[in-house]
């Protein structure tokens, strides 16, 4: 095992992959030289640079992704570095329209084994937080990757890389260069599409991903010391969604509050009661619970950005609030 | 036509016959198809929806794809049924995709604006305006990363050049020299909308030329000089002297749409255009050089049995069974959208 940040894990996974498939390569703003935003692809220019593996863009986040899509279809299994999820809208034509289609309408011919990689998340970076992956979620045919751990992250971007579908990657910064984790030393992947059990409980669902899952393990620890088992299921992809896993945790607790970092109308969390409501119903002991952001765009004052955020106290109170009903 | 052969001429001559015989019969078998532009739905309508037609745009889809080989790529647009007949994809298969069934070369599935043909480097016809030029770009790197000795030639029209995948895409390929050869088939209309009254400056050429791609304007209706030009452009390309660009000005004579009659313009125009038809004009040059008229009449009578043949193949294929909805999708880890 070796002790590695999110980030650090990350270019890792990708560096290995870039060895081991001479088709890898990635493309970005600012991931040459430089290293990457926030080091996001610190060191590969100096290992892949001289063999045009690694490609610094201009500011053309659509051409990119397109750009992409197109080095997919010609044999390429490409990498791209969007910098911030805050341009997803720049690139939904390109990732959703065009990427999540073409094997589609090819009737199974074409493939389009893309990673497009993305920053988000409300964080010590007081910068675009946006999370808009439920923007992905309505164009069939793109996987969306939301690791909270580092051990996860590099797994997940194996996978990814590996993936002959395009994925969205989403790398929350304020999970970035904090805890370090244990990473093992052998080549591992993490499949897409499988949530884990992070802790286990008897008395709440918890299912979370990303930042949301320290939070639910925080409240965990408080909520036990009241008695309150939860139990905190790290979604760790969107698409495809890991149904069995969360609905087993349901059926065991009775009880599901869903938490994300993105506003509840429209998005992830509503997809996942909706599955809670239509599969375990009878099941439940309450009604399912949502927690997201208010549904505003994320204001920039800390003490709005505080009162707009779901924190460990609100995943607290409504855990408590869910077990006395 | 100086350094085309007979053979040669013949060939490019049959391409666009062949084009022109899918569009008049894919025309005819859309008729009802749509509810726009004051047409009414039939209910014996064999293909559904609308079809954007390259009539009377042929000499470009066979100039330019003349000039490629089995390992070269095409972009197309939106009225990409001549760029993927000229470039090799089969008028059966073709036919069967735009009558939505299973003998399609997409197997019903993408019809007319998402036809595509990989087998034979067709990378895809596509409804968004502009779309194409960054995937013909991000092939074209590919092919580069690749070391393969192939290009792209990427089919866009002049509404394209409004749009910001054209800045994007030329200045990606100029950075990096890739082998794309851009091709601007400029029919003048943007939609129902003239595209120069849109348009600022001096169109493509000039707003290449700005970015560093070099380029050549062309008669658009001359399928020799199309041939020609491309021939140069393609040639450098293959060099590795980087991205090239091609505008070729010809008309699009149909309505934006095949139900479109297209009253929003000047009928004088149309006629104007129609008399400057490239099919009957490479004829003349044909015959002027010594190709008797019979030989030219049995290419346009072989087109048309040809597309007969795909139009009756395409009438009697079946539907795509209804489980065919739901193939094809990268798994999505659960089938409760897929019933």
């Amino acid at each position: 095992m070796i002790r590695q940040t999110m980030q650090e894990a990350i270019v890792a996974g990708i560096a290995e992959e870039m060895r081991r498939d001479a088709d890898v390569f990635i493309m970005g703003l600012d991931i040459g030289r430089f290293g990457g935003p926030l080091n996001s692809c610190k060191g590969l220019w100096e290992e892949f640079g001289a063999t045009g593996r690694v490609i610094d863009t201009p500011i053309s986040e659509g051409a990119i992704v397109g750009a992409g899509v197109g080095a997919a279809l010609a044999g390429k299994r490409p990498i791209v570095d969007i910098m911030f999820l805050e341009y997803l809208p720049l690139v939904i034509q390109q990732l959703g329209c065009d990427g999540g289609a073409m094997h589609y309408y090819s009737a199974g011919k074409a493939r389009v084994p893309l990673v497009v990689r993305a920053k988000y998340g409300v964080g010590p970076y007081h910068g675009h937080p946006y999370d808009f992956h439920a923007w992905l979620m309505q164009t069939p045919g793109v996987k969306i990757a939301v690791p909270a751990t580092a051990r996860d992250a590099k797994g997940l971007m194996k996978a990814a890389i590996r993936d002959d579908s395009p994925v969205l990657f989403m790398e929350h910064m304020a999970l970035y260069h904090g805890l370090r984790d244990a990473i093992p030393e052998e080549d591992y992947v993490v499949p897409l599409g499988v949530a884990e059990v992070k802790r286990a409980g008897r008395d709440v669902t918890v299912i979370a991903s990303a930042a949301m899952v320290r939070r639910a393990l925080a409240a965990a620890q408080a909520l036990a010391k009241e008695g309150i088992e939860i139990e905190v299921v790290d979604l760790r992809s969107i698409v495809p969604l890991d149904e069995a896993t969360i609905l087993d945790s349901v059926r065991k607790t009775g009880r599901a509050l869903v938490v994300q970092e993105t506003v509840c109308f429209g998005g992830s969390t509503a997809e996942v009661a909706a599955l809670i409501a239509e599969r375990s119903f009878r099941d439940l002991k309450a009604p399912v619970r949502r927690l997201g952001t208010a549904y505003v765009p994320v204001p920039f004052a800390r003490s709005l950005e505080k009162a707009a955020v779901p924190d460990d106290a609100a995943i607290v109170a409504a855990a408590r609030d869910l077990v006395s009903q | 036509m100086v350094t085309l052969s007979l053979d040669e001429g013949l060939r490019l001559y049959r391409t666009m016959a062949r084009i022109r015989a899918f569009e008049n019969a894919a025309e005819e078998a859309s008729r009802g198809g749509v509810s726009a532009f004051g047409a009414a739905l039939s209910a014996s309508v064999r293909v559904r929806g609308p079809l954007h037609l390259s009539t009377g745009q042929e000499a470009v889809a066979a100039g330019v794809c003349a000039q490629l080989t089995t390992a070269d790529l095409i972009t197309s647009t939106h009225r990409g049924h001549g760029h993927t007949i000229a470039k090799g994809a089969s008028v059966e298969r073709m036919m069967g995709e735009l009558f939505g069934k299973v003998s399609g070369c997409n197997g019903g599935k993408g019809g007319s604006m998402h036809i595509a043909d990989f087998s034979v480097g067709m990378l895809g016809a596509n409804g968004v305006v502009a779309a194409g030029i960054p995937i013909a770009v991000g092939a074209a790197h590919a092919l580069k990363l690749r070391q393969r000795n192939a290009l792209v030639a990427c089919f866009f029209g002049d509404g394209a050049i409004n749009r910001g995948p054209f800045l994007e895409g030329l200045n990606w390929a100029a950075v990096h020299a890739l082998p794309v050869l851009f091709v601007c088939e400029d029919n003048r209309w943007s939609a129902t909308t003239a595209t120069g009254a849109m348009t600022a400056g001096d169109g493509a050429l000039a707003r290449a030329a700005g970015i560093g791609v070099p380029g050549e304007r062309v008669d658009g209706n001359d399928v020799f000089a199309v041939h020609a030009a491309a021939a140069e452009l393609v040639a450098q390309v293959r060099a590795g002297q980087g991205p090239r660009l091609l505008h070729a000005i010809t008309y699009r004579v149909k309505g934006h749409v095949s139900v479109d009659p297209a009253t929003y313009r000047d009928g004088e125009e149309v006629d104007r255009a129609l008399q400057d038809d490239p099919i009957p004009a490479a004829a003349a040059r044909l015959r002027a050089a010594g190709v008797a008229a019979e030989a030219l009449a049995q290419i346009a009578l072989e087109a048309e049995r040809e597309v007969a043949a795909a139009l009756a193949a395409a009438s009697a294929a079946a539907w795509p069974d209804r489980a065919a909805s739901y193939s094809d999708i990268q798994d999505t880890g659960s089938d409760r959208w897929l019933v």
